[in-house]
């Protein structure tokens, strides 16, 4: 038996999958090397976000140590770097408790339900040329689908715990993830077009100069839309430790506490690698098209360091001013955005629709300039709706006498 | 259709991580606003007052230690004060500028404690707190120079301090406060103008000066509100009444007045804190007071203190025995909490945490 694969197949351009198909096809009939290739791909996707995780909690672990003046883990293997792997072996041993007023089966089902968008999301992307797991031409429509899954899993995490802090954190989280979707969703859009292509790898290619200069706002948009919908600070209301305790999973220990904190820590590294993939170049870099996987691997690492930072620095914004932050803020700027970059388009392009470089280099400069004076407008507009009019800045010290009293 | 809502009850604590011990709230919630809060409290009660009536006075030192565990020396002073105000003695000079000067030391420790759980009730991840931490730190390490305790202290004697400085002690002070001000710096390049920590802050849960009195709450919760009333300035005691300083008073007594106080006052300390370095005169530290001793009957004397969190008294009665027949500790922890309700009710969860965190409550003091 011998089975080919026919090249107007979805999944044609991606040669693991290929490969493994055609290799298991010698031996055994095609329908099982389907599956059987396919679970190699989910092998390998379940390995890289939790080995991504892994990764990420280590160096956060270590960098926001740095951060606060102290070490950080550094007892487990060299430098701490077996901190992870110590800390998942605990949680394995731990006991694994169900309260007893749970929903017994939403409560199981919702640390795989989290997990899963992290996985999934990486699929797409490719990390070198030619390497993702799944060229899918809608890529960016398929990652936003799956994004928007994990809102339902802290749903039924909060829902199914019968605990009053987790239906809080629920609800904060829903109500977060279902508004910064809309801003993220309208500032990719600005993307997509001037990309031409929903193909992550056709937006890799489209950028001769890295989209972080072409389109700074829909960076900006996206990069403050994701760390919302990851729970990162300064919108990490969902699980706001100081006052939900844990939020949705207040009530969640062992195994099911390692899978949420796997699914948090990887869905940073995956949204880092979209990131990466749609504004920063992707896999380009100097040098040969081989060493794509470094330069890709360094980028995701200044993004997620950028995460790090932030996390690290700031206090957290209440509920209503998160919510004012999306729709009076981000969704404005992507609006603009949006209307803009069609404008360019529009104008810019050539007979076949396609932009060179020069017209790239005309957006870059018109949208740079529109960037930083609409974050500029934006932000003084909103700085007046948040602030209090009965604050006036009067404070100051006072010297007494004995028995004076003002 | 009206869709059905109802409020939520909700018992924030006894074990939770922002109410600084185990203190606990029941609260009502309509969504994210709270609509009903009373505070209970009596987790950590430990019967310092009742312990006190069975101790010599010298003893009842080491239970003063544990009721605000973060300012011990100002506690000590307290107490200390009252005794001999009881006996109708003075402490020796050197006695006078040495515990003006630790409680000062005391106060920044203790402020940069409120500030950063303050701060990490606001949601940062604990950068500003462990950068207190690193200024608290060396505190505590000339504490242990000083008495070789580094929480409970007990440094503190009726009628002066337990023993004179070691010699290393003042270098290590010298360099202390020369790196004081750029690790305060710090902090304050971290927070203070941070546009996130203004807009969750400023103009949020104010405390009128008029409720400010009525409840007669005290400290820099009521410096916050407007009314510049600080013990040191109007009852000096030990050697206030040499040293200069300014008291730092707030306009509106929102959650930014009340942390930008505290801020000012580590200022403050640090200039009192130099002035004593430089009045201070080799001396006696102790008056020769026997370990066990006898006020005379029905004496009694009320020792007061400005606190960091507020004004820390002992009202002291004595039967003419070894032990007092009556030791009341007015703890500032406490008064200040009975304003929760009128601060919080109207406002949001999160607002919540941070407000309670701008009391600086320490539960210690409040169950005593």
């Amino acid at each position: 038996m011998s089975c080919v694969m026919s090249p107007d197949n979805v999944l044609y351009g991606t040669p693991v999958y290929r490969f493994v198909y055609e290799l298991v096809g010698t031996v055994l009939p095609c329908w099982i090397s389907y599956v059987a290739a396919g679970l190699v791909i989910m092998f390998i996707l379940v390995n890289a976000v939790l080995m991504g995780a892994a990764v990420f909690v280590f160096a956060e672990r270590r960098l926001i140590g740095r951060f606060h003046n102290r070490i950080g883990p550094n007892r487990w293997g060299p430098f701490g770097t077996f901190q992870p792997f110590a800390d998942v072996l605990k949680l394995i041993f731990k006991e694994d408790i169900t309260p007893a007023a749970a929903d017994k089966i939403v409560f199981l089902a919702a640390p795989i339900a989290m997990l899963a968008p992290a996985i999934l999301m990486l699929a797409v992307v490719p990390f070198a040329k030619n390497t993702a797991l799944a060229d899918l031409n809608v890529g960016i429509l398929y990652i936003l689908a799956v994004t928007s899954l994990s809102s339902v899993a802290i749903l039924m995490a909060g829902w199914s715990s019968n605990n009053r802090y987790a239906m809080f954190g629920a609800a904060r989280g829903v109500a977060v993830l279902i508004s910064y979707e809309v801003p993220v969703v309208l500032c990719l859009l600005g993307v997509v077009m001037v990309a031409g292509s929903m193909s992550l790898a056709d937006v890799v290619e489209a950028q001769a100069i890295p989209f972080l200069l072409v389109q700074p706002l829909a960076l900006f948009v996206f990069l403050a839309g994701v760390s919302a919908e990851l729970n990162r600070t300064p919108f990490d209301v969902a699980e706001a430790e100081s006052e939900l305790v844990a939020g949705y999973h207040t009530e969640y220990s062992g195994v099911k506490f390692a899978l949420i904190q796997a699914a948090e820590f990887g869905g940073v590294v995956t949204a880092s690698m979209v990131v990466v993939t749609l504004f920063l170049g992707g896999w380009a870099g100097p040098l040969a098209d081989y060493l794509g996987w470094f330069w890709f691997l360094l980028k995701v690492g200044a993004v997620a360091f950028i995460f790090i930072w932030v996390r690290a620095t700031y206090p957290r914004l209440r509920i209503d001013q998160l919510m004012a932050f999306a729709w009076k803020f981000l969704l404005p700027l992507s609006i603009i955005n949006l209307f803009a970059t069609a404008l360019e388009v529009f104008f810019l392009r050539d007979s076949q629709g396609v932009l060179a470089i020069n017209d790239l280099w005309i957006m870059t400069g018109i949208n740079l300039a529109l960037g930083a004076g609409c974050i500029a407008l934006f932000g003084s507009m909103i700085r007046e709706k948040i602030k209090p009019v009965t604050w006036q800045p009067a404070a100051g010290t006072a010297s007494l006498t004995v028995g004076e009293v003002t | 259709m009206p869709i059905h809502t109802e409020p939520m009850t909700i018992n924030v604590g006894p074990q939770h991580p922002s109410t600084h011990g185990v203190f606990r709230l029941r609260v009502t919630f309509d969504g994210e606003e709270i609509l009903e809060v009373e505070p209970v409290f009596g987790y950590l009660h430990r019967g310092t007052e009742k312990l006190a009536e069975e101790r010599t006075y010298v003893q009842i030192v080491t239970l003063t230690d544990r009721l605000d565990y973060v300012s011990s020396m100002i506690n000590n002073q307290a107490y200390c004060l009252a005794v001999e105000k009881l006996l109708g003695v003075e402490p020796p000079l050197r006695a006078k500028w040495l515990r003006t000067m630790v409680a000062e030391l005391q106060r920044i420790a203790s402020h940069l404690m409120g500030i950063g759980f303050y701060l990490q009730d606001l949601g940062t991840l604990g950068t500003p707190l462990m950068y207190g931490f690193r200024t608290r730190e060396k505190i505590l390490d000339l504490f242990e120079m000083l008495c070789g305790a580094r929480i409970t202290l007990t440094y503190m004697r009726p009628g002066g301090v337990f023993s004179d400085t070691p010699p290393d002690f003042w270098p290590a002070l010298e360099n202390f406060m020369q790196e004081l001000p750029s690790e305060i710096g710090e902090i304050e390049q971290l927070v203070m103008e941070n546009e996130i920590v203004l807009v969750r802050t400023k103009g949020v849960s104010p405390l009128s000066p008029d409720m400010a009195i009525n409840c007669s709450v005290s400290g820099p919760v009521l410096r916050a509100s407007g009314i510049a009333w600080d013990w040191r300035k109007m009852e000096p005691y030990d050697a206030y009444e040499w040293v200069d300083f300014d008291v730092p008073v707030g306009a509106n007594g929102d959650n930014y007045d009340r942390f930008w106080v505290r801020m000012q006052e580590i200022h403050q300390s640090a200039r009192i804190i130099h002035q004593c370095m430089e009045h201070i005169e080799p001396g006696p530290v102790r008056l020769d007071l026997p370990l066990v001793f006898r006020p005379e009957p029905g004496a009694e004397a009320y020792g007061r203190v400005e606190a960091s969190k507020g004004e820390l008294a002992f009202y002291m009665l004595s039967d003419g025995g070894v032990s007092p027949y009556r030791c009341k500790i007015r703890s500032p922890s406490l008064i200040n909490l009975t304003v929760t309700e009128h601060l919080l009710v109207g406002w949001k969860l999160a607002d919540m945490i941070v407000t309670l965190g701008s009391l600086d409550i320490n539960m210690g003091e409040v169950d005593r």
